[in-house]
């Protein structure tokens, strides 16, 4: 019995020979349970073990696997193989980030990016523990959960033309995350954030392309969260020329 | 308590951006649909000279005209501000950006008041 | 090619790709965003019109029949109706993306993207009803 087979392209970079990416073909089977990330584990184990590419969970939660198919990017452990059957199918990392070998980026810009925003609960002061717990109730919740649902797999930044342009932009997750606080009853840091974020580029360089609304696997909508964000920021800025004095 | 940053300017501008957006979207499309296209072409009977001269004699309409003159000019600012940034990759020109803009704008903006007052 | 391992003193060296100047063409929608976005530069000349045509307007009946007869030239009609083509595309582009920036709530519950988009199409019908009935009542 034949077993039908899809052609996968795959970018291949080696720092020690390559100066700049080639394309690599292998042969998978086709089978309509697999997704890509499936693929890439057929090629490392039964025909090329020197690939080198991210993953973890295979179900979609810990963000690793981000990588762009045809051109999109994806979760390769959420793409099945049949959605680009006949094929071939192109894998390339991340685009806009340094790739570091194969597949594999170098993240650290989006990590101190998303360091910067301060992505915690912060306090004027500790509650202390003999009086409880901080309390929510599920509307207060819900005023920020769709924003917490982010699992920073950068699919966004691989998406948003700005990032990849200016480096001074923040990004889609980076300010989603700073509104999950932001909006969260717990926190009182929204204004120290929006010293660091309103500053320079920080949330200005967004001009609302909306692909990393479009391209997030969590449907956090970090476009929505970044024009939210910058309503609040020139309301508290005319807050701040009207009334000078009466700011913390 | 950490010294307080300095005032950013962006927001004042992405303000100015959106109320001009604003007033491009709802007020742009029918005035010029009756200026531009429908008088001219002839599909609807354009008022008499007089009287369209009388209309924008009365202080709402110089109001109204203002607004629809200024306000778009800042909001075309901002965006081909960025799409300078972005389309064509002349981020380190910004300066000189900037006062082609928002530059154009006002003067815009100081003609229409001129021409309205 | 195989030369000298291609290493910096702390990580290998990466593979920056640079952002081509065409980046915008690549993709659909990247390039959907800049025809949005060019729809500023339509804008722009719109209201310069606007200024002139109110300045031929208060220069007399004949300065506002010749200004009239400059917006009938074949050229400028159809830049002005690809223009008015990327004004409608604005107007809907920015009542698409209202409920993205504008977060409505009632009760608790958030209101729809979709009422959102049709309350501002309502308004917008009802604003140009307005300012054409005024335009249009005082004809004979």
């Amino acid at each position: 019995m034949a077993t039908e087979i899809v052609r996968l392209e795959v970018a291949r970079y080696s720092p020690e020979h390559d100066a700049t990416p080639s394309f690599q073909s292998f042969d998978v089977p086709l089978r309509k349970d697999w997704v890509v990330l499936d693929a890439l584990n057929y090629i490392k184990d039964k025909l090329d073990g020197s690939l080198a590419y991210r993953w973890s969970c295979r179900m979609g939660i810990c963000g690793s696997c981000g990588m762009m198919v045809n051109g999109e990017p994806k979760l390769t452990c959420a793409a099945f193989l049949t959605d680009y059957a006949p094929g071939p199918i192109r894998i390339e990392p991340l685009r806009y980030f340094p790739v570091v070998r194969d597949l594999v980026i170098e993240m650290t810009d989006f990590l101190r990016k998303l360091h910067d925003v301060k992505p915690w609960i912060i306090r004027d002061a500790e509650k202390p523990l003999a009086e409880g717990e901080y309390l929510q109730t599920p509307a207060q919740l819900d005023a920020y959960k769709q924003f917490s649902m982010c699992i920073n797999c950068m699919l966004c930044y691989a998406a948003c033309p700005v990032y990849g342009l200016d480096p001074l932009f923040s990004g889609p997750a980076a300010i989603a995350l700073a509104q999950r606080y932001n909006m969260d009853s717990r926190d009182q840091g929204a204004i120290e954030r929006l010293h660091i974020l309103s500053q320079h580029e920080g949330i200005w360089g967004c001009t609302f392309v909306g692909e990393c609304t479009r391209v997030c696997p969590k449907h956090v909508d970090p476009a929505g969260a970044i024009q939210q964000y910058k309503l609040t920021a020139a309301l508290e800025w005319f807050k701040s020329v009207l009334l000078p004095r009466g700011q913390q | 308590m950490p010294e307080r940053p300095k005032r950013p300017k962006e927001p004042f501008f992405w303000t100015l951006f959106s109320a001009g957006g604003v007033v491009s979207a709802f007020l742009l499309p029918v005035h010029l649909f009756l200026f531009v296209l429908a008088f001219p072409l002839g599909w609807l009977e354009p008022p008499a000279h007089d009287t369209l001269a009388q209309l924008a004699r009365h202080p709402l309409a110089r109001l109204y005209l203002f607004l629809l003159c200024s306000l778009p000019l800042f909001h075309w600012a901002h965006r081909f501000r960025y799409t300078l940034y972005d389309g064509l990759q002349i981020k380190h020109l910004n300066e000189m950006i900037n006062v082609f803009c928002y530059g154009g704008a006002i003067i815009g903006t100081g003609v229409a008041a001129y021409l309205l007052w | 090619m195989s030369s000298a391992p291609r290493y910096t003193e702390h990580h290998p060296r990466w593979y920056r790709e640079r952002v081509s100047t065409y980046w915008w063409l690549w993709r659909w929608n990247y390039l959907k965003f800049v025809l949005r976005e060019i729809s500023s530069v339509f804008i722009a000349w719109f209201v310069l019109v606007t200024l002139l045509q109110f300045r031929a307007l208060s220069s007399g009946a004949q300065a506002y029949a010749q200004f009239q007869e400059w917006l009938r030239s074949p050229g400028i009609l159809l830049l002005h109706l690809i223009g008015f083509a990327f004004v409608l595309f604005h107007t809907a582009t920015w009542f698409g993306l209202a409920p993205a920036a504008l977060v409505v709530r009632l009760g608790g519950k958030r209101v729809p993207a979709a009422l959102i988009v049709a309350s501002n199409y309502a308004a917008w019908l009802a604003v140009s009803a307005v300012i054409a009935w005024l335009v249009l009542r005082g004809r004979a």
